[in-house]
């Protein structure tokens, strides 16, 4: 049972918590991930981790109501417990001083990328975050991305804030106007397809974190296979952070939509 | 291995030479073997009611006097963890059914599993004096589970006697078979033992493996709160590599660790169409039933009703999933396995159920290629034909394509339940490990240590992937070494 400390709504459907977690707190790098599990017969979903705290003892973590479980997790106030949480997993960010990074997030993907665009700027990178998102209330953590990015570039597709366009059109009126070292892109698999294409033709090595379907998120069960330069991996343990110009993210998006029908 | 004296000196005992007395040997061989009464195949196909059904007390009785308490018992060395065979049989023929379940308890941490889902046809059983006469052995693992079933019904469970505490601190990694059989083991003899489990329920693949109509989960649960009595506790969530690292515990004061953490990753063919939705590994599709409950209204975890599933494989695991595929509405189950029946890794009760309750056997069968719907969910699979070969290097004989013979079938869900691998996490924890090219670890065959002082290692994350006893002989192995070590 993991304790709630701190509820936060960041929109309608988006929502902050920071969760009792000390051993996760001081085990997690960027990039790692939770798998989490609300009620006894809950349901196990894998979650990327926003931040810890060591001194508090706790991890945050931004949910956004899509199914039946991140509703339910969402619905949890402070005081509240997450009946299981068990991590870090996954593979953590590979962090070194590429140069220039942009940080490519869309919706709720900003809140996964809050670590890592942290510790590229430690390792002496300069950061430039790309925020894309469908509209104005769902812009997310701009403060917080702040406090790690050299630039902020939000975008919006109604223009309701930031430029008007989608992230590709952000990312590529930089890549036009200064040298990009590497791109890291977290956010739905089809931005993420996007972004990957778009870095593909001016050759800019790009990251994109998956996240799958997953039950146990230990290699156990293989829900969460994808094909990255045509072999199968499993993202909790290959992953979930891969070269994104060899992700398959049709196949991707095909299995994410394996079980819409029970949504 | 125990004491050949010891066995003799409780053979000797007044009441076990009295019991052999009152019945002459002819008489005993003369009682035919019992049959495990089972829920009929119509009924049971559709619900999840344990299949076997536990013999009556006069059944167990029956079949007890069967036993001729052999003066030089080659049973007990069929069992990896080497139950006193005899001694608990005899108990049961002089009616002390619960002296019966303590026998059983002296090596076994684990009875009333084992009495389920030990191929005791392979082990205990196969050097029963009857299998050499050539007559059906003494049906020992239906009585270990009378026996242990009979005290858990009959109230409180006894709890082994254990030494004093040492206050040394074990750690486990792994709440499976080998991980709970060493930690009882460890109990006795007075250490201080916690189990890391990575997942939310202890039992590891007694819980997320084995079918509820095979092994309920309820019986699990009482056999781990007999070892939580012992004093052994348990920390679910917790990822030894990840969670916590080999540092922390030894940090934490630990002095000795075994890992058991299993064989958990699962194989795929590497062919066409294999990552087609509907296509899933026996570990997915058996741990989002046995372990998420998916079967149940109030379970949020969803599973594939399929109506017509292929099970790929010809295993136990294969046999368990192509089951449940019947108890979740399959109209049509099939196995495709690419040898004959008769060289099915399954257990010959397993693969007798399977065909009562309407399983199709598709044997000599493999599939090359899934086909997907315009949705990306699987519609067909591509079977090629095979015949058998010249024996490999399994001494089975190894399945050989025919050339120009496939078959085309239609399938809405596809089970690969073709084996594991070793789970990594738990090997990259530890530095220097000595790691095979299989990815399991490398541990000296006679104390089970591994390249690491103090670090153990048993059961499926060495073996790469066997049985429930076996994993539990190396829990008890590894825990009389390590034992010896400390």
């Amino acid at each position: 049972m993991n304790k709630i400390i701190k509820k936060n709504i960041l929109s309608e459907n988006i929502v902050k918590l920071e969760v009792e977690a000390p051993l996760i707190a001081r085990a997690r790098k960027a990039g790692h991930f939770v798998i989490v599990k609300v009620g006894k017969y809950g349901e196990r979903i894998p979650l990327t981790i926003a931040g810890a705290d060591v001194q508090r003892g706790s991890i945050t973590l931004v949910i956004q109501k899509a199914g039946k479980s991140t509703r339910k997790i969402c619905a949890l106030n402070e005081g509240d417990s997450i009946t299981d949480l068990v991590g870090p997993l996954g593979k953590a960010t590979h962090i070194e001083n590429f140069g220039t990074v942009v940080c490519a997030c869309g919706g709720v993907g900003t809140a996964p990328m809050l670590p890592i665009a942290e510790a590229m700027k430690k390792a002496g990178n300069r950061v430039i975050a790309v925020q894309a998102a469908r509209t104005k209330d769902l812009v997310i953590l701009e403060e917080e991305m702040r406090q790690h990015a050299d630039e902020i570039i939000p975008m919006t597709d109604d223009g309701s804030y930031g430029t008007k366009g989608l992230i590709t059109s952000g990312i590529e009126a930089v890549i036009k106007r200064e040298k990009v070292d590497l791109c890291v892109t977290i956010g739905p698999a089809v931005m993420m397809k996007f972004v990957s294409l778009l870095t593909q033709k001016y050759r800019i090595p790009t990251v994109a974190s998956l996240n799958t379907i997953m039950v146990d998120g230990t290699g156990m069960c293989g829900a969460c296979r994808v094909t990255v330069g045509g072999k199968t991996q499993f993202v909790c343990v290959d992953g979930p952070e891969f070269d994104a110009h060899q992700v398959d993210f049709d196949e991707m998006m095909m299995r994410l939509n394996a079980y819409k029908e029970f949504e | 291995m125990i004491d050949p004296e010891y066995l003799k000196t409780l053979r000797n005992e007044p009441w076990r030479e009295a019991l052999r007395q009152r019945m002459k040997n002819r008489e005993r061989t003369a009682i035919p073997r019992v049959k495990m009464p089972e829920l009929d195949a119509g009924i049971r196909s559709h619900n999840y009611g344990e299949v076997n059904r536990g013999l009556s007390p006069e059944q167990a009785l029956r079949e007890s006097q069967r036993c001729l308490d052999c003066p030089d018992p080659q049973c007990i060395a069929g069992c990896p963890v080497e139950v006193n065979i005899p001694k608990f049989i005899k108990n049961i023929e002089r009616n002390d059914f619960p002296e019966a379940a303590r026998t059983l308890k002296e090596t076994s941490a684990l009875p009333a599993v084992c009495g389920r889902v030990c191929p005791q046809e392979k082990q205990c059983e196969s050097r029963c004096i009857y299998t050499r006469m050539g007559k059906e052995a003494v049906a020992i693992g239906y009585m270990e589970r009378f026996a242990a079933d009979f005290e858990r019904e009959s109230g409180p469970v006894s709890v082994p006697g254990r030494a004093a505490s040492n206050g040394t601190k074990i750690a486990v990694i792994g709440s499976g078979p080998a991980g709970l059989s060493f930690a009882g083991d460890m109990a006795k003899y007075g250490y201080d033992v916690c189990v890391f489990e990575a997942l939310h329920e202890i039992g590891g693949v007694l819980k997320y493996g084995i079918p509820e109509f095979r092994l309920p989960n309820e019986i699990v649960d009482v056999e781990i709160a007999g070892l939580q009595q012992m004093g052994v506790t348990f920390v679910t969530n917790c990822i030894v590599g990840k969670t916590l690292s080999c540092e922390d515990l030894h940090r934490e004061g630990f002095k000795g660790i075994f890992i058991a953490s299993g064989a958990g990753l699962p194989n795929f063919m590497n062919i066409p169409g294999e990552n087609l939705s509907g296509v899933l590994s026996s570990n997915e599709y058996l741990t989002r039933v046995n372990l998420m409950g998916a079967y149940k209204r109030e379970a949020d975890t969803p599973v594939f009703p399929g109506k017509k599933v292929a099970v790929i494989g010809g295993g136990n695991t294969a046999m368990d999933s192509v089951r449940t595929a019947r108890r979740l509405g399959a109209e049509q189950a099939m196995i495709v396995y690419r040898r004959s029946e008769k060289e099915m890794p399954a257990r010959v009760e397993e693969i007798k159920h399977a065909r009562e309750e309407g399983i199709l056997f598709m044997n000599l069968y493999n599939p090359v290629e899934y086909i997907g719907d315009e949705t990306g969910r699987v519609k067909q699979m591509v079977l090629q034909k095979m015949e058998l070969g010249a024996p490999d290097a399994s001494g089975r004989r190894s399945p050989v394509a025919i050339a120009g013979q496939t078959e085309t079938v239609d399938v809405d869900l596809v089970v690969v339940s073709v084996g594991v691998s070793p789970n990594p996490l738990v090997p990259r924890a530890f530095a220097g490990l000595d790691i095979s090219r299989w990815g399991t670890i490398v541990i000296d065959p006679d104390t089970l240590q591994t390249a690491l002082p103090g670090v153990y290692a048993g059961g499926d994350i060495v073996r790469g992937g066997a049985t429930v006893i076996l994993a539990m002989g190396d829990g008890r192995k590894a825990a009389a070494a390590m034992r010896k070590q400390l």
